[in-house]
């Protein structure tokens, strides 16, 4: 009775953290411009399923993806035994499950979580060798400071234990479920008892073996393991949501999102249409006053996370850090400062700060910091030959280049910041409609010279 | 070479009461690069032995905005559209084949919004449609046994997914294709888009052309086929810096089809 009020009141307190953290990033995605990416619905979801339910774009590494296809796995099909631990926890049952399966199919449907728990733990500790011993070049770089550093080691020993405490309560549970009804009775465990499956489950019996007899000793061990495995879950299911790893939730709704243009499209920014047609169109007025619900004039580019869109903000909370973008940047392999992944970290990191002080202190708050400057510098921007090779690779669909190009916007437009020799590429554009200084008058003198060999 | 090639302006079509079946759109590499320049010729040699009737807007083409557009100059981009577009549409235009992928990725996906609508291919697709239709036949003689490897321009694969006309076009060459390690959509950038071509690169320890040449290399190729001026440019630096011009030509896909077709 006691044990079920302080589950409920854990879990209480887990969903309600969990809820106001989900709406603090909600706000802060929000902070973005409006886009719309509504319609679509089906194409939509067949991407969705294609790249975060089929993980399709991680197996282009395929040791990587083969482990995180585990890992994932895992995560979602073992989280169906967190059900049946919620319902044990509210109502002081002990494998709810089984009366509701019968005792042959839930025999199975443990092995098949066991074994999964197995290929979890597996993939855990090889990604951990790989990221500590390996020395994997995309784990480092300038932007795998500490924080995301260690934030990648505290989830795999994490999940380590998570699993760990999983089958070691299964091994004791087991043990004792078919230990002598008798013994049991004597112990005042008697739900523990008349149970029976055919054998050991699947994995944990390997570690029954190691299981002292005493029935309350066991007892202790299945409890212990039970608690610390339901509050694991507990703890790190918030964690997450302050984690790189929040892309296990975000990827969804991301991938979804996914803009259905070729990648070489970048989208004409509508201000700037407006102004040309102004300038260009001999009929149009140059003293129309703006249209009444025109709202105050947007800057041209980003300069900071609010000069975004909410799209591009949440690209920046999906990103797990993998650097699978980074390592295919050929700015990056060439030594260059560029490194998508800091882009999207560094739009993530700003974002937080905005989000923050705006909830502090009202949604005019500023802090004279912005993306550009403060976290990005002109530099990196400059690096890019926007190849689309951070897009293609990125797992979940996020955008780099875009936020990039928005970027490079702002600094060629509000601030004529580009660098010199880009200036002279423009005047040249200007002046005689090719980037280079030659007449246009000139364009067709090579229909002359074909003839000539 | 027996008769000689006169090509006509949309200007000159038009006024004579006719109109192309596509537009040549040539480029500013395609139509100032000397280099680039072979590119086009072949590319119009091939277009006129295969009976195709096409014209170029010669002294009436302008910088497509791309380089300006990636380098963040989205006024001077629109401003460059609006002119073409006017003139494209002036001309009605409805088809357009390019041998850049850059004019072409911006024609087809960015000037649609602003008002031009257009079928845009590019040679690679143009040349593919000849070699089906049978207007062009070719035959691979000259390029049997030799290796030749298909170097992505991102304008092409990435952005559009255009991985395998290209590659059909080289096979038809009766040519081994060897692929690098990284090509189709993990391809190599050549270090040129998004207005590196107009800069000096940022401070870092090696050149993207020179990477991306190593690939190619290291497939022992006799030929690197590009199909993009720009990249060409940029392969064909590197290959002269490691001092391989002698083992190794950089050409484009149009020049392979236009020597092989005997022209």
């Amino acid at each position: 009775m006691i044990s079920s009020i302080v589950f409920v009141l854990l879990l209480g307190a887990t969903a309600f953290i969990f809820i106001r953290r989900l709406k603090e990033i909600r706000y802060n995605i929000n902070l973005g411009r409006d886009l719309d990416l509504s319609g679509n619905f089906s194409e939509r979801f067949k991407i969705m399923a294609r790249v975060a339910l089929g993980q399709s774009k991680l197996v282009a590494r395929p040791f990587a993806g083969l482990m995180h296809v585990f890992i994932y796995l895992g995560f979602v099909i073992i989280n169906i035994e967190i059900l049946e631990i919620v319902v044990d926890g509210v109502f002081g049952t002990h494998r709810a499950f089984e009366a509701v399966l019968g005792a042959k199919a839930y025999y199975v449907f443990i092995g098949i979580f066991e074994v999964l728990a197995l290929l979890v733990l597996t993939a855990c500790v090889a990604f951990l060798i790989r990221r500590n011993i390996g020395k994997l070049k995309r784990f480092s770089g300038v932007e795998m400071t500490k924080w995301p550093t260690s934030d990648a080691n505290i989830i795999l020993v994490v999940e380590i234990l998570l699993m760990t405490a999983f089958l070691t309560m299964n091994a004791a549970d087991s043990v004792l479920m078919t230990a002598p009804v008798e013994l049991l009775q004597a112990s005042g465990l008697d739900h523990y008892a008349g149970f029976f499956f055919g054998g050991w489950f699947w994995v944990s019996a390997y570690l029954t073996g190691f299981m002292p007899n005493d029935v309350n000793t066991l007892f202790i061990i299945e409890r212990v393991c039970w608690w610390f495995h339901i509050i694991g879950v507990f703890a790190f299911s918030i964690y997450v949501l302050y984690s790189k790893h929040f892309h296990i939730f975000i990827a969804f709704p991301n991938t979804f999102y996914t803009r259905l243009q070729p990648a070489g499209d970048i989208p004409n920014l509508a201000a700037v249409k407006k102004e040309v047609e102004l300038m260009m169109d001999p009929s149009a007025d140059p003293y129309a006053a703006p249209a009444a619900d025109a709202g105050p004039p947007q800057r041209f580019g980003a300069k900071d996370v609010e000069d975004l869109s909410w799209k591009q903000l949440m690209d920046a909370y999906s990103c797990t850090e993998c650097g699978r973008c980074t390592s295919d940047c050929p700015a990056n392999q060439t030594g260059k400062l560029l490194s998508p992944r800091k882009i999207m970290m560094d739009t993530r990191d700003r974002l937080e700060e905005v989000g923050k002080l705006k909830r502090a202190e009202g949604p005019d708050a500023t802090d004279g910091r912005s993306l550009l400057g403060d976290f990005i510098t002109k530099e990196e921007l400059w690096a890019c030959t926007t190849c689309n090779a951070c897009v293609e690779a990125c797992p979940v669909n996020i955008n780099p280049l875009s936020v990039i190009v928005d970027l490079r916007r702002f600094l060629v437009m509000e601030e004529s910041a580009a660098p010199s020799e880009l200036n002279t590429m423009f005047t040249n554009i200007e002046n005689n409609g090719a980037p280079w200084q030659f007449a246009q008058a000139d364009r067709g003198n090579w229909t002359e010279e074909l003839n000539d060999n | 070479m027996t008769d000689s090639i006169k090509i006509k302006t949309m200007a000159q079509m038009v006024a004579s009461g006719e109109q192309p079946e596509v537009l040549f759109w040539v480029g500013c590499m395609g139509s100032f690069d000397d280099r680039a320049k072979k590119i086009t010729k072949a590319f119009a040699k091939i277009l006129n032995k295969s009976g195709v009737k096409f014209a170029v807007l010669g002294a009436e083409e302008s910088c497509t905005g791309d380089p300006a557009k990636r380098a963040g100059n989205e006024f001077l981009y629109q401003m460059q559209a609006f002119t073409n577009i006017q003139t494209l549409n002036a001309y009605e235009v409805k088809r357009i084949v390019t041998t850049c992928p850059h004019c072409f990725n911006i024609l087809k996906n960015e000037y649609p919004e602003l008002g031009g609508n257009y079928e845009v291919l590019h040679h690679s697709q143009f040349l593919q449609n000849l070699l089906k239709d049978g207007r062009l036949t070719i035959e691979g003689g000259s390029f049997k046994g030799k290796k030749i490897t298909f170097h992505d321009p991102c304008y092409l694969g990435r952005a559009n997914g255009v991985y395998e006309a290209p590659r059909e076009l080289i096979e038809k060459l009766d040519a081994e294709l060897v692929e690098m390690k990284r090509c189709k959509e993990r391809g190599l950038c050549c270090g040129a888009g998004g207005a590196q071509m107009f800069k000096e690169a940022e401070k870092g320890d090696k050149e993207v052309n020179l990477e991306r040449t190593e690939d190619a290399i290291e497939v022992k190729p006799d030929i690197i086929a590009a199909g993009c001026p720009f990249c060409n440019t940029m392969m064909t630096d590197g290959v002269k810096h490691f001092n391989k011009e002698d083992e190794i030509e950089v050409k484009d896909l149009a020049e392979l089809i236009a020597e092989a077709a005997d022209l």
